[in-house]
């Protein structure tokens, strides 16, 4: 465990900058005028739920080269899962995460199967069935799911220390539970990607056919990255649901999972942080659309926002976010300040090679 | 899961939900030949196919409602839309797209889809409008089971459609040259085919052809085998069937069990029915 939630050196220094900026933003919007703590808080909050789906969904696409169009409905299974062990069977919420978490990863391990027979456009395909089934299924079982009408009034989150209990109460509690899972999470995402298992998961995204010639176990690495993924979705779902105190079939749409892989795209695929930041951009984007004053029909324009992403992100910046702060940080470590001629072109070959 | 009576089974109106089935069949089918053609001649499975379609039924309808045209003219001038509209996303959009990794074409169609689903939304607006029947009339009847004119003619027309393109890719010059960047994209460059015409020409034909919800389709052209023509055809038909006896059955869980049978055929034949299972060279 210590293994893989471990970071040192240099490394640590992005997870400083992060928990100092973490604490930091409650405290700046109690000093800014005008605006509600709470609700910037929750966004924030929705934000990072969101991160940890696209952090996930990184791991399959960006780094393992298997598409998903369907995580909605990993998102879902988490969000359910959660929401009716506690409500129906009055578990306590962290007992409930942990399930959610685990029920998503099995059924992503479930779907990792079919998928090692299916490549590009046909898992596209299928996962994409995949996330439209699930809310479908949660109808159609309204008797124990609460139906199109959802499920609501989820008791508050708790998390028991030893003697006491900590209950998150307000929208900065849940901001705080947010940011702490976020946080243990990317962690372990930064660790597994550039690890062993990381770069099983690039050697399969390169050449599924080389990657087996160097003793790649094709079954065993595609199904972790569906579970792996899975599991980021359904920790976010259960984390989602409990923010929400409530969720309905209609929160789950194929739009979400186009929402997921807009945040990837342009976060960067095949980067951890471009999928934090490519998250947190698109939720505060889709909220500052609702609040232009001349859109009456705000859906389509959101809608067109993210075709239009994704087509130029792809046409300009493959790379995302991730790649122009790649390049400007090569631009800056390669200045030309007594530097014999020559030694930055290297690097930059370097970069290009596809080292992370 | 699925808890049918025997009785229940045999007293379903077969004959009828056969005939309503080949009529939705015959749009998938349609989509479904789009996609596929698309596929063959470009590589790029599109996901915007149901959004370049809806968008032309809209187009189609501003046509016969707001210009009055009638119905044989309207029909010719969309599919001449849809036409142009594909071989200009093909000119402006794919051509600029790097396919080096399979992701970008997915990515880019997606966000094409949403783009278009967007814009029609803001020209003709979400609510439901009625589309004018091309042909109204009485119904006729064959045994028990009732025909309407409207689902004969779009069988009609789908298949008419099917014996044009295969007249088209196997005795025109274009057709052939088509079939050929389809098979070996290299050789037929150097046989002096333009690629890119080829391509334009692909996503011109591709997106003329009509259809119904994206996912219906895909399933369609999956199933059938995304190599195949006549495998789109034939997934189509079948899907249509399979819809219209679920949908009578348990029509809430129609997307889930046109899901269920793409990842039941991909898992028996990758390849699909009737289209051939690529193995990839190194």
């Amino acid at each position: 465990m210590a293994r893989w939630l471990g970071t040192r050196g240099r490394a640590a220094a992005p997870y400083g900058l992060g928990l100092i900026a973490v604490l930091l933003i409650p405290a700046l919007l109690n000093v800014i005028p005008g605006i509600a703590p709470g609700y910037v808080l929750y966004l924030v909050s929705l934000a990072l739920i969101y991160a940890i789906v696209a952090i996930g969904l990184g791991i399959l696409i960006g780094h393992t080269g298997q598409f998903s169009l369907g995580h909605a409905g990993f998102f879902a299974i988490g969000a359910y899962a959660s929401a009716l062990l506690t409500l129906r069977l009055g578990l306590p919420f962290v007992v409930a995460l942990l399930v959610a978490g685990s029920v998503s990863a099995a059924i992503g391990f479930l779907l990792g199967l079919p998928a090692l027979r299916l490549s590009g456009p046909y898992l596209a395909v299928a996962t994409l069935g995949f996330g439209l089934a699930v809310p479908q299924l949660v109808i159609w079982q309204g008797s124990w799911t609460g139906g199109a009408s959802g499920l609501h009034g989820l008791p508050l989150a708790s998390l028991p220390l030893g003697a006491f209990t900590i209950v998150f109460r307000t929208d900065q509690d849940y901001y705080y539970l947010a940011a702490a899972v976020l946080i243990v999470l990317t962690i372990f995402a930064r660790n597994v990607v550039t690890g062993h298992t990381g770069r099983a998961f690039v050697a399969i995204r390169d050449s599924e056919i080389a990657a087996r010639a160097m003793g790649v176990d094709l079954v065993r690495y595609k199904t972790t990255a569906f579970a792996l993924s899975a599991l980021y979705a359904g920790i976010a779902g259960s984390l989602y649901a409990h923010l929400l105190h409530g969720i309905s079939p209609e929160d789950f749409t194929v739009l979400l999972s186009i929402d997921f892989l807009t945040m990837i795209v342009l976060g960067g695929l095949g980067s951890v942080g471009g999928a934090l930041s490519g998250a947190l951009l698109l939720t505060f984007l889709q909220n500052a659309l609702t609040r232009l004053p001349v859109v009456h029909d705000f859906k389509n324009l959101y809608i067109v926002v993210l075709g239009v992403i994704l087509i130029l992100t792809i046409a300009f910046f493959p790379q995302g976010l991730a790649g122009i702060a790649r390049g400007a940080r090569l631009r800056w470590a390669t200045r030309t300040v007594d530097r014999p001629a020559g030694a930055g072109q290297i690097v930059e070959l370097g970069e290009r090679s596809g080292v992370r | 899961m699925l808890s049918v009576e025997p009785d229940i089974l045999t007293d379903l109106p077969w004959g009828q939900l056969l005939v309503n089935g080949l009529a939705l069949g015959s749009l998938y089918a349609l989509t479904a030949f789009g996609i596929v053609l698309i596929f063959k001649t470009t590589q790029v499975i599109t996901f915007a196919q149901g959004e370049t379609a809806m968008f032309s039924t809209f187009v189609a309808f501003t046509l016969l409602t707001v210009f009055q045209l009638p119905f044989a003219v309207a029909f010719a001038l969309t599919l001449l839309f849809a036409g142009l509209f594909g071989a200009l996303i093909e000119r402006v959009v794919l051509r600029h797209i790097s396919t080096t990794t399979i992701l970008n074409p997915v990515i880019v169609t997606v966000g094409l889809s949403l783009i278009l689903l967007g814009a029609a939304g803001w020209i003709w607006g979400y609510e439901i409008r009625t589309f004018p029947a091309p042909a109204a009339g009485p119904p006729f009847r064959i045994g028990t089971v009732v025909v309407s004119q409207l689902n004969a003619v779009i069988f009609a027309v789908t298949l008419a459609l099917m014996g044009v393109l295969y007249a088209f890719f196997r005795y025109t010059r274009t057709g052939i040259a088509m079939r050929a960047v389809s098979q070996n994209r290299t050789a037929a460059q150097l046989m002096g085919i333009s690629i890119n015409r080829m391509n334009a020409l692909g996503w011109g034909m591709g997106t003329a052809m009509m259809g119904d919800v994206a996912l219906k389709a895909f399933a369609a052209a999956v199933v059938g085998g995304l190599t195949s023509l006549p495998g789109a055809v034939v997934g189509g038909l079948l899907l249509g069937i399979f819809d219209s006896v679920v949908g009578f059955q348990v029509p809430e869980l129609r997307n889930t069990i046109a899901f269920s049978l793409i990842v039941l055929v991909l898992v028996v034949r990758p390849g699909g029915l009737l289209g051939k299972h690529e193995v990839k060279k190194v």
